[in-house]
């Protein structure tokens, strides 16, 4: 088994890497790998409570990372310093996250085998 | 780890996080126009001037080199051509292209 950390560096609905992310986290998870979700920057974005995309005619597909615990990927970091710069708690998040500092994330991503950015 | 960086620092805040999340003694390869942090003035205003004494930086020379660049990539900065690069990416367990 090998160590898989996705990085989540952008807004969701703008552009597709959100939603391009979410999909191979599913099939890494579907193979029994070690996966990790990390969001940070505007990454922090895709996991914002209360997403409703109706009138912009893109499904809301934020309710999956909720989904995630189902397929054994329970790994969800958020980068302390992303959610502060942009007036966001844990409160504000749909999923349970581990919040972790610059420092803790940078020890996070040395550990992995393999690591995805989106 | 190898990073592995494409983009302006004028562009996008890219280099900017990778910065914060590399740890001493990794590698960071810049590419494409990402080599514009590597000059005088572009390092000393993305902070790869610093980072380039924590990190092993190097730039590629081709992308240097098309831009205009050859000449003013700082010293702290390593070139590299194509084969390098390949080297980089042998020699690293784990390689990370920002996106």
């Amino acid at each position: 088994m090998k160590k898989f950390m996705f990085v989540n560096r952008k807004p969701p609905y703008g552009t597709i890497y959100a939603l391009e992310s979410l999909e191979v986290v599913l099939i890494a998870a579907t193979f029994d790998q070690d996966v990790s979700l990390v969001f940070l920057d505007d990454g922090v974005y895709e996991l914002v409570k209360g997403q409703n995309s109706k009138a912009i005619g893109i499904k809301n597909y934020s309710p999956t990372y909720r989904a995630l615990e189902g397929y054994d990927v329970e790994k969800l970091y958020v980068e302390r310093e992303s959610l502060d710069a942009r007036g966001l708690t844990e409160k504000d998040l749909l999923v349970p996250v581990e919040v972790l500092s610059s420092a803790q994330m940078a020890d996070l991503m040395a550990e992995q085998d393999v690591v995805l950015s989106f | 780890m190898l990073h592995i960086v494409n983009k302006s620092p004028a562009q996008t805040r890219t280099l900017e996080s990778c910065l914060r999340l590399a740890k001493p003694g990794q590698a960071l390869l810049l590419i494409e126009d990402a080599v514009y942090a590597a000059t005088a003035v572009g390092a000393a205003s993305s902070g790869i001037d610093k980072a380039a004494q924590k990190l092993k930086v190097y730039a590629l020379q081709p992308d240097v080199e098309a831009r205009g660049l050859a000449g003013k990539v700082i010293d702290g900065v390593t070139a590299v051509d194509y084969g390098g690069f390949v080297d980089l990416v042998a020699e690293h367990s784990t390689s990370q292209s920002w996106l």
